[in-house]
């Protein structure tokens, strides 16, 4: 398996707070990735920084051998890094169709001149940004097809905003997915539906995913190798069973028990 | 509960409040007479006096007193119905209400009249004047001047209050009445330059509408408002339930028919007209270009002037024969209008991507204050003794020649043509701005004014887009400079102030930002009624006042409609965004009430 991200002693700080400390990471291509943490470790500027979006004090960051320092957040979408976010920001009033859409802006090059004069190149990339754009939100079955297609997104239930995140991440055509949080707010029977369509994202569309979740069921379902962060540093990797049991991560998650605390 | 249950729901309607509401009577009739005070002493009832809007009963002067106590007595009896609520029964009570707020409003004027004849204030207050006391008193003494106001205005008050108990149809007639009346006589000069027989007919020998032809009009217009409205509706609903192909055909059909008029309407007026049009053309112009970097892209430049400027100083220096003398010898000079578009539509692009790449990569206010410093950089940069040599300073490029294409010239002399040439370059920024919202590049600017640091996220190159946005209202803005330059025949600093971007902003924000149709029909309600910054509109009158009104309209625009006169469907779903999420949820559009179980079964698996 070649190495699809790796990530080299990374620092992130603002003002005196490391947000990440030294932090060393990878991710195989094919691999589904789960990062786990409690509140505050870090999780959500780790994605950030991987998006371009916070820029590190220090390290490395390589993307299929190549350094992703001090690119923009669309230089790192253009190379094929796609996120979701925790806080659900879809472009709310444009429609569903139009979100996935305009994701593929970078995968697309047609101009002023193209758009002025309508020509064939034009209309015929026009026509593939539609079917490459309904063909992502088939993916979530009928929800976001159809009629709903010209909605705009605000209408969408807070499942169906989740969905259409992902689907909008989709459309960039990336290697590597970035999710935060996919099932969060979602009840049993959707989060286990979706877990099975991360999967499916590995095995149908290709895409090599990391993703933050609290979710332990679906982090356990899906993911080859978790990780854990807590302050900002690596506090275990492994397999799924062996991190749940590791002494560490049960404090970091649940505290220490108070007779050991004296 | 399920939105379908929502419609079926018994109205329990609940009983109407009908005691009088004395507080919100004194916030109206303070109101009035604040507004009246204020009107007044603006100098607009003296201002306007000499105007008659009918012989010899009413002018201009008077009325910009009298629509206000009217207005307020009608609106103090309006209520808000929601849903599920019962409407007051109108009765006697909104009579009193309409009678007692334009009372108040009377005082206000009353107590105007005795401080004045009392006090002299016209040292600060222009207007101060023993005229406004005269035409306060109607010319008949202090005596009478101090207490008529009170009844006058509560009759106004009343009249307008009145308009409440009217039926939906009579409210209708009598209003079309009032607006037919004041229309023809406003636009008297329009009206003769249109249909010339008409002066006679119509008007009174020192302007105004006669009293009889009035009568004639008012009944013309009742006749119209209470039989003829029913087939327009007809072909209204019609159009608006057509759909597919059907719809399209009927679009096509109207768009041809406005261009024909646009096309055959200047043929047969007279100049003051083809000015007007050619006016408003100009100014459209430029609103459709700052409706591409403000409506679509969203960013809000405030320094927009700043093409406009270059467009019409390029083509000035390329063919007049009084341009600076530093220019070198080998330097173009005098050339053809077209070859001198051509240089002004690339420089305007070279000035724009020069300003837009350092200002491009700020956000929101930082933004506009910055375009804001770049627009008047600009204009001074014209101005400066620096430069004198090459643009001659405040003294201005002149003597530039009309644009020659054999068969006919365009010049200003002649504003038909220049009509008919903004028409042509309209057409291509409407073209422009229709295309490109519908594109890839559209789409990314829409996604950049809902949410830019995703946009970023989305792979979208923010800088790239944004600056093209920029170049490409740029150009648009030149092609009105360089019009504008052979127009006038000469080009001065003075004609790139500020409040020309600011005009060209309100024009756009009036009509409806994002809306190609509302922009237009800003142009011509604003441009072409009330004036540019120096052009006179229909209003010749009140070109005094109009910044007050642009101010007034504005801020009532943004209280009362801030998505505009025509709005963008997706902005207005913007601004209102809670009540568009009710409509769709009454309309079973939102799924939230359905069960969210995947697509196969409906059913919820036990927790």
């Amino acid at each position: 398996m070649t190495r699809l991200l790796d990530i080299q002693n990374l620092s992130v700080t603002f003002g005196g707070l490391h947000a990440l400390k030294d932090l060393n990471f990878h991710v195989d291509e094919g691999e589904i990735v789960g990062v786990i943490g409690p509140n505050g470790a870090g999780k959500t500027t780790f994605f950030n920084m991987i998006s371009g979006m916070v820029t590190p004090s220090s390290g490395q960051i390589l993307f299929e051998g190549e350094s992703m320092i001090g690119l923009d957040p669309n230089q790192v979408t253009q190379r094929g890094i796609s996120r979701t976010f925790q806080n659900v920001r879809l472009f709310a009033n444009m429609t569903i169709l139009e979100n996935v859409m305009v994701a593929q802006h970078c995968r697309t090059s047609r101009g002023v001149w193209g758009s002025l004069l309508n020509t064939k190149g034009f209309r015929q990339e026009e026509k593939e940004i539609r079917e490459h754009g309904e063909k992502v939100l088939g993916f979530f079955g009928s929800r976001l097809i159809g009629y709903r297609m010209d909605q705009p997104a605000s209408v969408l239930s807070y499942a169906n905003r989740r969905r259409l995140e992902i689907a909008r991440a989709m459309a960039t055509k990336p290697k590597l997915l970035l999710l935060d949080e996919p099932v969060a707010g979602m009840n049993p029977m959707e989060s286990a539906e979706l877990t099975d369509l991360i999967g499916k994202l590995r095995s149908e569309w290709g895409f090599t995913i990391v993703m933050i979740e609290h979710d332990m069921d679906v982090v356990r379902d899906v993911s080859d190798r978790v990780v854990v962060l807590d302050h900002g540093e690596t506090l275990a990797q492994g397999s799924f069973d062996e991190v749940s049991t590791n002494p560490e991560v049960i404090e970091a998650y649940l505290g220490r028990p108070l007779e050991k605390r004296k | 509960m399920t939105a379908a249950s929502v419609p079926n729901a018994a109205p329990a309607l609940l009983p109407a409040d009908t005691s009088i509401d004395w507080n919100r009577i004194t916030r109206f009739g303070g109101l009035l007479a604040l507004g009246l005070v204020f009107i007044s002493l603006a100098g607009m009832p003296l201002g306007l006096n000499q105007r008659t809007v009918i012989e010899p009963v009413l002018s201009l002067g008077y009325l910009a007193l009298m629509w206000l106590p009217f207005l307020a007595g009608y609106n103090v009896g309006n209520e808000i119905v929601l849903e599920g609520m019962e409407a007051t029964k109108k009765g006697p009570r909104d009579l009193l209400g309409g009678l007692i707020v334009g009372a108040i409003g009377g005082v206000g004027l009353s107590i105007l009249v005795l401080l004045i004849d009392n006090f002299d204030l016209r040292d600060p207050l222009v207007n101060w004047s023993p005229q406004l006391l005269e035409f306060l008193n109607f010319e008949n003494g202090v005596g009478f001047g101090s207490w008529i106001w009170i009844p006058f205005c509560g009759l106004l008050g009343l009249a307008g209050a009145s308009l409440q108990l009217m039926s939906q149809t009579m409210r209708r007639a009598v209003m079309t009445v009032i607006l037919a009346v004041i229309v023809l006589s406003v636009f008297e000069f329009l009206i003769i330059d249109i249909v010339d027989p008409l002066k006679k007919v119509l008007y009174a020998q020192q302007g105004g509408l006669k009293w009889g032809a009035a009568i004639v009009v008012a009944i013309l217009a009742a006749a119209f408002s209470l039989f003829g409205r029913e087939p327009i509706s007809q072909v209204r609903s019609n159009y608006n339930d057509a759909t597919g192909p059907e719809k399209s055909r009927q679009t096509a059909v109207l768009i041809g028919l406005s261009v024909l008029a646009l096309i055959v309407i200047p043929m047969f007026t007279g100049k003051i007209t083809q000015e007007l049009l050619a006016n408003v053309g100009i100014f459209l112009l430029l609103a459709l270009g700052l409706n591409i970097v403000v409506g679509l892209a969203g960013i809000l430049d405030l320094g927009y002037v700043a093409f406009f400027a270059v467009g019409g100083y390029t083509t000035a220096v390329l063919t007049s024969s009084n341009r600076g003398e530093d220019w070198p010898s080998w330097f173009p000079s005098e050339i053809h209008w077209v070859l001198a578009l051509i240089a002004t539509v690339i420089m305007a692009g070279i000035v724009g991507l020069i300003i837009g790449a350092p200002v491009i990569r700020m956000r929101g206010d930082y933004l506009a204050i910055v375009t804001l410093g770049f627009g008047e950089i600009i204009r001074l940069l014209f101005l400066s003794d620096w430069l004198n040599g090459y643009f001659n300073g405040a003294q201005g490029i002149t003597n530039i020649p009309p644009a020659d294409f054999g068969i006919f010239e365009i010049k200003g002399t002649d504003p038909r043509s220049v009509f008919y040439l903004v028409l042509f370059f309209a057409a291509i920024s409407i073209y422009v701005s229709w295309r490109l919202e519908r594109s890839r590049l559209g789409r990314a600017w829409m996604a950049i004014r809902e949410d830019e640091s995703v946009a970023e996220a989305m792979g979208i190159n923010t800088v790239n887009v944004k600056l093209m946005a920029f170049v490409v209202g740029a150009v648009l803005a030149s092609f009105s400079g360089a019009i504008f330059a052979t127009k006038v025949g000469s080009i001065f600093p003075t004609s790139f102030l500020i409040l020309v971007s600011i005009i060209i902003l309100v024009v756009v924000i009036v009509g409806g930002m994002g809306n190609i149709v509302g922009v237009i029909v800003g142009a011509f309600v604003l441009i072409g009624v009330l004036g540019g910054p120096k052009q006179p509109g229909l209003l010749q009158e009140f070109s005094e006042y109009k910044l007050l009104i642009y101010g007034a309209l504005l801020i009532w625009m943004m209280l009362k409609r801030p998505e505009g006169l025509v709005p963008n469907a997706r902005r207005s779903r913007e601004l209102h965004q809670d009540e568009f999420l009710q409509d769709a949820w009454l309309k079973g559009e939102v799924d939230d009430a359905v069960p969210d179980s995947g697509d196969v079964d409906g059913t919820v698996a036990p927790a």
